[in-house]
This record gives C-alpha cells, sequence and structure tokens, in this order.
C-alpha cells in the first residue's frame, strides 16, 4: 500500500518540476534553486489565502509580476482550486497546493506540497506528509480570481516556450504573447529578439511587440505601431486594426495609420491568398498527374481503358498502411522511415495486382475497348469491396512519417506544407523518369512501337505481348505510388479510388491519348481549374464546370490537346 | 421473327400484363396467390426493364456505350416525383403547402420551375421530354464532334457523377440527399391501396409491351441496320453516305426518354428517388443487366433486367456483403465467358440443336450479335489502312 503511494507521489510532482526547471535557466530569480521566498513574496504568499478577495487578488498578481518561476504551480493550483491552508502548531498558518485524493477508508488524504516551488513535504519519517483533507481549510477562488491568474500563467508558459528549442513553438508563444501582453511582456520579447536567430521567429515577435504597443503605448507608440503592423503585413493585427478603424473615438492620425494599415495588409492577403490557389492546383494536379499517367500510357498503348486504375491506387495506399504498420510493431525506433520503404512497397503491390490483372482477364481483350471497361469495372467493384471486408468499411489511419509535418514558410503568410511539396516533387520525378523510359531507352521504344503500329512493331520482332503486361504493370505501379503519396494529405478508405478516377479520365480525355505533354498540360489545366473555381463556386459546381469545359474543348479537339498525326490516328 | 418466338413473346407478355396482376387480386390467402410485395418488386423490374430496352438500342445495337443513363432515369424519375411531391399538399408532417424538404430548408416561396408540375398533363410530357431535351444538347454536342467509343463513356460517365453531385445540393431544391419521399397519391388515389399499386403495375407492363413494340420497329426498320452498322463499322457508314451522328443522336433520344418513363413508373411503386439512384455506380449497374441478358437482342435486355435485380434483391437481403462481390464477378464474367448473355446463348445453342441433324453449317451469324469480337491481329488490318480525315 504505502510503495505504490510513494510511486504516486513521485510520479506527481514529476509532472511539474521538469517544467520548472527548465525555466529555471531563463528567469534571473531562478539563480537560488532550492533557497526560500524572499520576505515579500512569502508574505504575497500567504495574502494569497486571504479570505478577503481583493487582498487576495492583489496578492496573486504581485506574484506573477515577480516573474519567478517558482510561483507559477502556486497560480495554476489557484486556477484548480487545490490550494489550502493548513494550522501550524504556533498557531501560524501556512499556504499549502495538494496532490490529488487517496481515498482510505472513509478519510480522504492528500499529499501536501510547499506553495514555493511545489516542493513536497516531507515528514520526520523521511516519508511524504499526508494530511487528511478535512483538517486543511480550502482556500476560495472566485471567478474575478481566476480570470486575473490567466495572463499571469500565460505569460509564465510563453517565457518558457520563447526559448523552447523548437522554433515553431518560438512562434507560437511569441504570437501568444502579441495577443495577451503588456508592457512588462515588451522587455521580455525584446530581450528574446536579440538573442534569436530564426527570422520567422523574430518576425512573430516584432509583430506581439507591434501589437502590444499598438494595445497599451501612448498615441505615438500606437500610431508607430500601426504602422509597422502594416509593413509586416501582419494578418494576426487586422481585428485591432479594425477596431481602431471603426471606433469614432479614435485619434485621426490613429485611425488613419490603422486604415493604411488594414489596407497594405488586405493587399497582401490577397497575393498571398493567389499563392495558395496556385499551390493547392499545383499539388491536386500532381496527384491528378501521376493517376493520368498510368492512365494514359496504358490507354495509348492498349486501348485499354482501365477502371480499376482507381482501385489499384486505393491497394497502393493501404500497402501503406499495412508498411506504416509493419514499422511499428518491428522497428518502432525507425518509424519516421516507414514512408521511404513504403514507396516501392506500394509501387511493387500494384504492379503486381496490375500484372495479374492483364495476365489474368484482360489479354483476352485486346480490341474490344468497351467490353475491357466494363470488365475492369467489375475488377474495380470485387477489388473495392475486397478492401471493405478485409480492412472495414471505416478509413483506416495513415501517420505522416515527422519529416513531411510542418512546411516551409516562404513569405509572410504563406506555408508550403512539406506533404504537398513531396507530391508535387514526386510527380515531377515520375514524369521524368517517364520521359527518360520512353524515348531514352530500348524498352521505351518497344512502347512506343506497338503504341503507334502493333501489327508491324510484332513483324519487327517486338514481343508485343510483353510490352503489353509490362507497360500495364507500370501504369498500375505509378497509380500505386499515387496511392501511397495520398496517404499523406487526404484520407484512405475503400472508396478511395473513386474520388479520383474520374477526374483522371478528364485529364486523360482533354491531354490526348498516351501523350505525356498533353497529360501533364491538362493535369495542370484541370487541377487549377479545381481549385480556382472551388473557392467562389463550391466544389461542385467546380466539377460540372469542368466537365462543360472539357466537352466544349472536344469541340474544337476532338483528340485531346496533342493528337496524334499519321495513318495511325484513326482506328 | 420466327413464329414460336412470337408466341413465346406474346405467352411472356400475357403472364406479366394479365396472370400476375390477377392472381394478386385473388382473396388473402388463396395459395396461388402473388404478394403485394411481390408484385411491387416485379413493377420495380419492368420499370428497369424499360430502362434497359434503351439501353440495349444504345449500346447492344448502336455499340455507343453510354454510362450517364442513371440521369436519364433520374430526370424522368424526379420529375415525376415533383408531381407527387406537390400533390402531398398540406398532407406533409409539416402541414404546410410546400414539401417538407423546403420547409426544412426554410424555402419560404414554392421554386419557380416547381410551379408547372402541379398540372398532370405538364407532368406526364415532362417525363418524356425533359430527359429527351437533355439526351439532345448533350449527345448533339457530343456526337458532332465525333466523340466515340471510350471517350464517349468516360465523357457520360462524368456526366453522371457531375448530375449526381448537383442534386445532392440542397440549394437545387431538389431534396438533396434524402430526395423525395412521402407520396401519399398518385392522380388522386392513394398511394397505400393495392388497387392503386395493382394499377401501376399493369400500367409499368403495358408500357413495357409499348416499349419493346417500339424498339422492335425501330430496330427492325431500315434505320436499324444502320445503327447496327455504325456499331460494327462506323468510318464505313460514314463513307457510305449516311451521318453516323445524326442516327446515333437519334437513338441516344429514344433511349433517353425511354429511361425518363421507366424513372416515371419507377417512383410511384417505390415511393422514394435519390441522388444514390442516378450517380456513377447505379448508371453502370444498367449495363450489365443488359450486358447479362443478351446485349443486341431486346428480349435480352428485358430478361437481364428482371434477373440481376431479382438477384440482388435476394442477395441483398440475405448476404448484403456479398452484392458487389457478385455484381462484379457478374462483369467479368459475362465479359470474358458471355459476351452474348443468357438470351444471344441459349439463342445460338438453339440454332446448333436445331442445325444438328441437318448437318448444315455455313452463315448462322445473328444479326444482333455485336461485332467486337474480334482479337488485335484481327483487328490490326484497320490501323494499317491509310487513314482519311474524313469530312466533318
Amino acid at each position: 500500500m504505502w510503495k505504490s503511494l510513494l510511486l504516486a507521489l513521485a510520479l506527481l510532482p514529476g509532472l511539474t518540476i521538469p517544467a520548472a526547471a527548465q525555466g529555471a535557466g531563463a528567469s534571473p530569480a531562478g539563480a537560488a534553486a532550492s533557497a526560500g521566498p524572499s520576505a515579500d513574496v512569502a508574505r504575497h504568499i500567504a495574502d494569497v489565502a486571504s479570505p478577503d478577495a481583493t487582498v487576495q487578488q492583489e496578492a496573486a498578481v504581485a506574484l506573477g509580476k515577480t516573474g519567478d518561476r517558482k510561483i507559477l504551480p502556486l497560480l495554476q493550483a489557484l486556477r484548480e482550486g487545490s490550494v489550502y491552508v493548513r494550522a501550524l502548531p504556533e498557531g501560524k498558518k501556512e499556504t499549502l497546493i495538494v496532490g490529488d485524493k487517496i481515498t482510505e477508508g472513509d478519510r480522504t488524504l492528500v499529499p501536501l506540497f510547499r506553495a514555493y516551488g511545489r516542493e513536497p513535504i516531507i515528514g520526520p519519517d523521511a516519508k511524504p506528509v499526508l494530511a487528511d483533507l478535512s483538517t486543511l481549510e480550502e482556500v476560495s477562488t472566485g471567478r474575478s480570481l481566476r480570470i486575473a491568474i490567466r495572463p499571469l500563467i500565460d505569460a509564465f508558459s510563453g517565457q518558457s516556450d520563447l526559448v523552447s528549442p523548437d522554433p515553431a513553438t518560438r512562434r507560437a508563444a511569441a504570437t501568444k504573447m502579441g495577443y495577451t501582453g503588456d508592457t512588462d511582456t515588451l522587455k521580455v520579447l525584446q530581450e528574446a529578439h536579440g538573442k534569436e536567430g530564426d527570422r520567422w521567429v523574430r518576425f512573430a515577435m516584432d509583430e506581439a511587440v507591434a501589437l502590444i504597443r499598438l494595445r497599451t503605448g501612448g498615441e505615438p507608440e500606437r500610431v508607430a505601431a500601426a504602422e509597422t503592423l502594416g509593413h509586416l503585413r501582419s494578418a494576426n493585427a487586422m481585428e485591432p486594426l479594425d477596431q481602431i478603424a471603426g471606433d469614432p473615438q479614435s485619434p485621426a492620425p490613429l485611425a488613419t495609420a490603422a486604415r493604411d494599415a488594414i489596407k497594405r495588409i488586405e493587399r497582401w492577403g490577397l497575393f498571398t491568398q493567389g499563392i495558395e490557389i496556385a499551390f493547392q492546383g499545383l499539388s491536386l494536379s500532381s496527384i491528378l498527374l501521376l493517376m493520368a499517367l498510368g492512365l494514359a500510357i496504358v490507354f495509348g498503348l492498349m486501348g485499354v481503358i482501365n477502371m480499376a486504375h482507381g482501385e489499384l491506387m486505393a491497394l497502393g495506399a493501404y500497402a501503406t498502411f499495412l508498411m506504416q504498420g509493419w514499422f511499428t510493431a518491428h522497428f518502432p525506433a525507425y518509424f519516421d522511415y516507414y514512408f521511404l520503404v513504403a514507396l516501392p512497397f506500394a509501387f511493387l503491390v500494384s504492379a503486381t495486382a496490375g500484372l495479374i490483372l492483364e495476365r489474368g482477364v484482360i489479354r483476352f481483350l485486346y480490341g474490344r475497348p468497351l467490353e475491357t471497361l466494363l470488365l475492369t469495372w467489375g475488377v474495380s467493384l470485387i477489388i473495392q469491396q475486397g478492401l471493405r471486408l478485409w480492412f472495414g468499411a471505416a478509413n483506416v489511419d495513415v501517420t505522416s512519417p515527422g519529416w513531411l509535418s510542418g512546411g516551409i514558410p516562404v513569405m509572410v503568410g504563406v506555408q508550403l506544407p512539406y506533404n504537398r511539396l513531396f507530391i508535387i516533387g514526386l510527380a515531377a520525378v515520375c514524369v521524368a523518369a517517364m520521359y527518360l523510359l520512353l524515348f531514352r531507352t530500348d524498352a521505351g521504344l518497344r512502347i512506343r512501337a506497338v503504341t503507334q503500329n502493333r501489327g508491324m512493331a510484332a513483324c519487327l520482332g517486338v514481343r508485343a505481348r510483353w510490352v503489353d503486361a509490362g507497360t500495364f504493370a507500370l501504369g498500375a505501379g505509378l497509380a500505386g505510388l499515387a496511392g501511397c503519396a495520398i496517404t499523406q494529405i487526404g484520407n484512405v478508405g475503400p472508396e478511395l479510388g473513386q474520388n479520383y478516377i474520374v477526374d483522371s479520365f478528364m485529364v486523360v480525355v482533354t491531354g490526348g491519348v498516351g501523350k505525356l505533354l498533353g497529360s501533364i498540360l491538362a493535369a495542370i489545366g484541370i487541377g487549377g481549374l479545381n481549385k480556382i473555381i472551388e473557392p467562389g463556386m463550391g466544389a461542385v459546381f467546380g466539377k460540372v464546370l469542368i466537365l462543360v469545359l472539357v466537352i466544349l474543348f472536344i469541340q474544337r479537339r476532338p483528340s485531346g490537346l496533342f493528337a496524334t498525326k499519321g495513318r495511325y490516328a484513326e482506328s | 421473327m420466327r413464329s414460336p418466338e412470337r408466341w413465346g413473346l406474346l405467352a411472356a407478355a400475357t403472364v406479366l400484363v394479365v396472370l400476375l396482376p390477377a392472381l394478386n387480386a385473388l382473396p388473402a390467402g388463396s395459395p396461388l396467390r402473388v404478394s403485394d410485395f411481390t408484385l411491387n418488386l416485379f413493377g420495380k423490374f419492368l420499370a428497369y426493364a424499360i430502362l434497359a430496352l434503351g439501353i440495349d438500342l444504345i449500346w447492344g445495337y448502336t455499340g455507343v456505350l453510354s454510362l450517364g443513363h442513371g440521369v436519364f432515369f433520374g430526370l424522368g424519375a424526379y420529375a415525376m416525383g415533383m408531381h407527387l411531391m406537390l400533390e402531398i399538399g398540406t398532407r406533409s408532417v409539416y402541414g404546410n403547402v410546400l414539401p417538407d424538404f423546403m420547409v426544412w430548408n426554410r424555402v419560404t416561396e414554392l421554386p419557380l420551375f416547381w410551379k408547372p408540375f402541379y398540372s398532370v398533363p405538364f407532368t406526364l410530357v415532362a417525363v418524356l421530354v425533359v430527359p429527351a431535351l437533355f439526351a439532345f444538347v448533350f449527345g448533339y454536342l457530343t456526337f458532332r464532334s465525333r466523340i466515340r467509343g471510350v471517350y464517349f463513356s468516360i465523357i457520360t460517365q462524368a456526366l453522371a457523377l457531375s448530375t449526381w453531385l448537383m442534386f445532392n445540393r440542397n440549394a437545387m431544391n431538389l431534396g438533396g440527399t434524402n430526395g423525395l419521399s412521402g407520396f401519399k397519391s398518385i392522380f388522386g388515389f392513394g398511394l397505400n391501396s393495392p388497387a392503386t399499386q395493382r394499377t401501376l403495375y399493369v400500367a409499368t407492363a403495358l408500357c413495357l409491351c409499348g416499349a419493346f413494340l417500339v424498339c422492335r420497329a425501330i430496330t427492325r426498320s431500315p434505320a436499324g441496320r444502320v445503327l447496327i452498322a455504325i456499331r460494327d463499322s462506323e468510318t464505313r457508314v460514314l463513307f457510305s453516305g449516311y451521318s453516323p451522328a445524326a442516327f446515333k443522336l437519334f437513338v441516344f433520344i429514344v433511349s433517353a426518354a425511354l429511361a425518363g418513363v421507366a424513372g416515371a413508373l419507377y417512383v410511384p411503386q417505390v415511393g422514394i428517388i435519390t441522388p444514390a439512384k442516378i450517380g456513377v455506380l447505379p448508371s453502370i449497374e444498367m449495363i450489365i443487366w443488359v450486358a447479362v441478358g443478351g446485349r443486341g437482342t431486346l428480349l435480352g435486355a428485358v430478361v437481364g433486367a428482371i434477373g440481376v435485380n431479382w438477384l440482388q434483391s435476394i442477395l441483398t437481403t440475405t448476404y448484403p456483403d456479398l452484392w458487389l462481390l457478385v455484381l462484379g464477378s457478374l462483369f467479368v464474367a459475362v465479359v470474358l465467358f458471355f459476351p452474348d448473355g443468357v438470351v444471344g446463348t441459349a439463342r445460338r445453342l438453339g440454332m446448333r440443336l436445331r442445325r444438328l441433324p441437318r448437318a448444315a453449317g455455313a452463315g448462322g451469324r445473328l444479326i444482333g450479335r455485336p461485332d467486337e469480337g474480334r482479337g488485335p491481329e484481327e483487328a490490326a488490318p484497320q490501323t494499317n489502312v491509310p487513314h482519311v480525315q474524313a469530312p466533318r
């Protein structure tokens, strides 16, 4: 019984002490780590337990202002309501923090901690003191006190976050300080700014300083702050600036400065929004392109429309899911690298499935494109239902590896996520590889020969059937890669393939059959249009509009952007 | 048509139109009685059969694979559904003149395009004309620019997808995902009464007979020959001085109108129409009915529609997980092993049996059989023909 209690006690302070120790280096008062509180602080600590709410609040704020990190646990405990007063033998009273309750028989016992630094109180028997809760006097904390404490706690956590090794944490801390900080925070921010190496964190600090000045400074300072915010193009400043510009009581120069700043920020917002849309369009285009590449070469080569292409992609996605599970089970330490293994694995799984599909059924149907379409649709239903029965109808969870989360901030208000950049890069690599394969290797020469004239190529000794099988497997493998990539940005479920298949067919139709360049341009066009139309008209009208545009486009160019010219064009 | 088959068709029509409803009208408890549920189920199947006839015309005979017929079915169904919705009037849950979903969506006034559907004649015309008109516009644009083969299939599939997306939106004022339902009466007759349902069934069966006769007339006419010629080689038809686009457009419109009628007959019998019935999957499922029954034979379309749907209604109640697997396997099996479907295979067997004693060999190709069964080696000469730019 005692052992487990000890364990619990050892764990409880463990949760807060490291945080306090971490902050100790940064705060000046922390130098005397084991020293007791100064007289002032000790008085405030006693006052915090005062039944008079005003005294209590003043004491809490005063404690907060000391900037002593050892005060943080007390403030947090005040907010949670776990501060109690214990009567000492000499008639004095001591403010305490109590730990989690332990019920023993009809008594409720609590471990005791010092108010300053939250160190466990050790009894004469070298064991932590447990006190009956009924012998302690609870310190009541009113709502106004809790509200007063909150910014103090935020400031404390913000200060420790400001020296965090992770730039994203530092940035977030600075931004938060900008919203909640006061003149005292300014000093902290400016001090941190001098030591800061990361320019985006420095930007966030500049922004925070200006925001605080805008809120708390005198008039000339506020005007300057508004101008600074405008130059910083700070989107976070829109709300306070709007308030100032809309408030009839704000002084004229300030209101003008605010309006100017708003105009500047808004213009910048439009610009960044444009960039974001272009980037999203590009990443959607990349996925469509990965899908359409496989479809287009198979269609160009064999005249086969592979309706199961989307399901081959889903297979790739589920292969990634399996690889993730395998890494979690066997190499948890190398979890971040699972994705690198999953890429070739997904390619292989889908390519094998494609090979089986081609050798098993499709090869019996050459020259019958409509029947192949129906057959592959049947196969897609079987794969889809198979996935549903095997993995369940719900989406499975694929976690991004650490190196794919986050993004590069390229300019104020624009952050390019790594996972989308990765997909764009993957598509570019695949296109380049396809180009090299088709135009720089013997295998590519054979593929092109069979695409152009199957009979003549066969006469010249090209094994057309082998080329077919290989190309189909390649196309399927590309779908697998697309599936693997999509796990990083979308849901993985049995219906995954259906979401993209129609769009990728549109790409094939628009781009022209078996044309690399056509597919690329069509993918960029359709993906980009989708994202351009979406914000204004909604995704549904976007899809409908694109269909209409594709139909109109085909009026002008019935065989796609880049029609195959010459005698083999018509079949 | 040979007379035994004609007699067979007549007998089948009599069973469907007269015998089934008559058996349903027997007093309850009679051992021969067909239950209301079964009759209703068959009414649905027969509506589907009308749709399948249309698909057979455009795919089985003309060789144009449309993966968007769910749209035309939906247009007819929604037209009828809107009339039935308005007929509910104040008997709805909210007691408002407006349909319930509009009250729910805070629509205060009946949208303009709903108003004409108060009128029965307008609805009956719209059921035919709206899908036909839509098919005309879509078909004109696509056939004119000589979009054919898989291109056409893909475009129609995209059409099905985008229509499905549109109908799912509440802003369309067509009930969104939940569609139209809760009908009370049709032309003043309560939909709950078995007599109304029986009448609807008979009407559906008669419509099916009519559609069958119309399709038969088309396929047997000289125009029907051109359709088959288009299926077998569109380029040659073009060179012979016909306009394949015009013929295809005509068949597409007829087929869409049949789909619309099927939808209109489906709605009062099933009691609900939702966007789920008009999307990509249902559209392509309709193709498999015809493929299983036997494309290029009108009888096959009817047999396939009834057979596959019967199978579906049995399987989805007993093994719901298996249905999609069975459907997928049906696609694969029919394409690989029975390209002529049930009716085509049966006919071929029958012909072979009849020929056996006489040991006659030559000829014997079915008119209605598609000519896609050639391997690449046979198809290859086509690609070697110097390409001539056809006049546009």
